[in-house]
């Protein structure tokens, strides 16, 4: 199966940092752990198993918080103190691309932070300013998925992947053609 | 897409070169290597049993594209904007005039740019444009040779500019710092290039300051960036590092070419002749108008940087050439049935992967929503990569798959390592389809 090429934790201790995650099916046609399972890979010393997620984490440093995608669905995830939210994202399916791979070179990553923890963020460097400019529909609570990194206290956190395509109706319909 | 979100679709990829990854190989700089990351994501897709790559297949010549209709459900063409808008003035065709996407072809490594041997030999280049394109044009120009020679520039082109004369490139555009089309990343990269000054005219930014301020955020910013790097008073250091540079590089506006300047023995460039302009008009319709004064600039090279565009692939598909883009809604080519496009040729040609990303996933949707909604009819069978793979093996064409190319690039990346460089790149067809061929 197709394997994603391992490049070495972001200092995060032992983990393997996805290149570029699987955009996986919102209507159901694959088994989703299925998928999960076949992401677990073997390139490199430091594999983390997606299947460990859930009995490694100690409870002090869980953080707790959820993706809204692109079609409005509410998908709670569990992360780690130190996690970064795009891997955390392709861990958990979500449809977050990243495709310079968290270098500041690109702005798919792009999502909304709620407001509530939007503040409790540190600012944005000059470089990813730079990048969020590039983004389309930016907001005031804009920023680049893979500069967030988990706190205690971005306990509950929402983040909203932006609506980007212009036939995208929140219900599935898809426009008749002219 | 297509794959993960269709149980049973099949998705081939015809591609002119024997190499697959169009601009990310043969656009990006090479010393922007995280940009090229990509390429991580389209291999994890190409290897996806469902997907495959077939190189050193020109459709519309080797196969056409009534063919590949008979063989497949869905066509998508996104075979981008592969020439330029063209510098119709006297002089174009003197020696040490190009295109600047000539120029970059011939340092990424594009086969048919490799013989360009572009004249580096005098102080000054004029390029005429104002997007991330003339920036880039202008860095690798003025770039250390001790930082180009880590990158996965072309051979070629690292000798020639290594000893290149050029010093000094001004980047010439028809409007002024509102209408400036390069973006903040770039533009802050080449005010920090070691070893160069800019040339920056404060005259230009007068009274743009009030003018910034009700902005959207992309061009305040970058406004910003540009009125303090022409006004603001440099920090002492900053001022030692500009007075030790040996390099310079400067944006010029409100000037359009008229004409470019040959010689003595009528040969070469020797300058270009610019009519000077004002702006008229206010934000989004500001236009530009010549005002009858001109202006002579020394130069021994001219890069023109004014726009690519795309060509029509095929009589059968239809095309605007007003706008120079297959005429599209949401992806779906206008009457035409089971044809689709995407990228450039869909929208015209400008965007960074992020928007040609979407852009992607916008026509995929919209193939998707045609299948669900049965305009697009895939109930009869169609024979794929069988029949056309028949066809090319009758005319003699050899395709390259997704694994020889890893072959090609496994040479490149071999030969990298030998230079210090993340690849050296292969820079002629031949030699790419032998290398496959082992």
């Amino acid at each position: 199966m197709a394997a994603a090429s391992a490049r070495c934790g972001l200092g995060l201790g032992l983990r393997l940092c996805l290149a570029l995650g699987l955009r996986l099916p919102h209507g159901g046609h694959h088994n989703l752990r299925g998928i999960l399972q076949q992401r677990a890979l073997h390139t490199g010393p430091t594999v983390y198993q997606s299947d460990d997620t859930h009995s490694k984490a100690e409870n002090s440093d869980v953080v707790n918080i959820t993706f809204i995608d692109r079609l409005g669905n509410r998908i709670p995830v569990k992360g780690k103190v130190g996690d970064n939210v795009l891997y955390l994202a392709h861990e958990n399916g979500i449809d977050l691309e990243g495709a310079c791979e968290a270098s500041l070179a690109c702005s798919t990553c792009h999502v909304y932070v709620n407001e509530e923890h939007f503040d409790k963020l540190p600012e944005a460097v000059e470089r990813e300013e730079d990048m969020l400019d590039m983004a389309p529909v930016l907001q005031l609570n804009s920023r680049l998925g893979c500069q967030i990194i988990l706190t205690k206290e971005l306990e509950g956190m929402e983040l909203t992947l932006p609506k980007i395509t212009r036939n995208f109706y929140v219900d599935g319909h898809v426009p008749k053609p002219h | 897409m297509v794959p993960e979100y269709y149980e049973s679709s099949v998705v081939d990829i015809y591609e002119k070169l024997p190499v697959p990854f169009g601009l990310v190989r043969f656009g990006v700089a090479p010393d922007h290597p995280e940009v090229k990351n990509v390429i991580n994501a389209f291999t994890q897709t190409a290897h996806h049993d469902r997907c495959s790559f077939y190189g050193n297949v020109t459709v519309g010549k080797d196969v056409s594209i009534e063919e590949l209709k008979q063989a497949y459900h869905a066509l998508v063409l996104t075979y981008g904007a592969e020439t330029n808008r063209t510098l119709d003035i006297p002089g174009k065709n003197l020696l040490g005039v190009y295109s600047a996407r000539m120029f970059v072809g011939w340092y990424n490594g594009l086969p048919e740019n490799k013989d360009l041997n572009p004249e580096l030999s005098s102080e000054t280049a004029v390029i005429l444009g104002h997007g991330n394109v003339a920036l880039d044009v202008a860095r690798i120009l003025l770039s250390p040779i001790d930082v180009l020679k880590k990158t996965d520039i072309a051979g070629h082109a690292l000798e020639a500019i290594a000893t290149s004369k050029v010093k000094r490139v001004l980047l010439v555009g028809r409007r002024g710092p509102l209408q400036v089309a390069f973006t903040i990343k770039e533009l802050r990269e080449m005010i920090n290039l070691p070893d160069t000054r800019p040339l920056l005219n404060p005259s230009d930014f007068m009274g743009l300051k009030q003018a910034v301020k009700d902005l959207p955020r992309p061009r305040k910013r970058l406004t910003e960036l540009m009125i303090k790097t022409a006004l603001e008073k440099s920090s002492g250091k900053e001022v030692e590092r500009q007075a030790a540079a040996t390099k310079e590089w400067g944006l010029q506006f409100l000037r359009s070419p008229l004409e470019i300047i040959p010689s003595n023995d009528g040969k070469r460039v020797a300058g270009i002749r610019l009519s000077v302009n004002k702006m008229e008009g206010l934000g989004e319709s500001a236009k530009f108008v010549q005002t009858g004064d001109v202006e002579d600039l020394e130069c021994g090279l001219v890069l023109s940087s004014i726009g690519y565009k795309s060509y029509p692939i095929d009589p059968s598909v239809p095309f605007d050439h007003r706008l120079g883009i297959i005429p599209n809604n949401l992806g779906r080519v206008l009457h035409a049935s089971g044809l689709y496009c995407s990228g450039w040729v869909k929208r015209g040609p400008t965007g960074v992967i992020v928007t040609t990303m979407h852009d992607g996933f916008e026509t995929a949707e919209t193939v998707l929503g045609d299948v669900r909604s049965g305009l697009l009819d895939v109930s009869a069978s169609k024979g794929g990569s069988k029949v056309i793979g028949a066809l090319l093996k009758q005319r003699g064409i050899r395709p390259v798959t997704f694994p020889e190319w890893e072959k090609i690039d496994n040479v490149e990346v071999a030969r990298g390592e030998q230079a210090g460089k993340p690849r050296e790149k292969l820079l002629d067809v031949q030699q790419m389809i032998e290398v496959a061929s082992q």
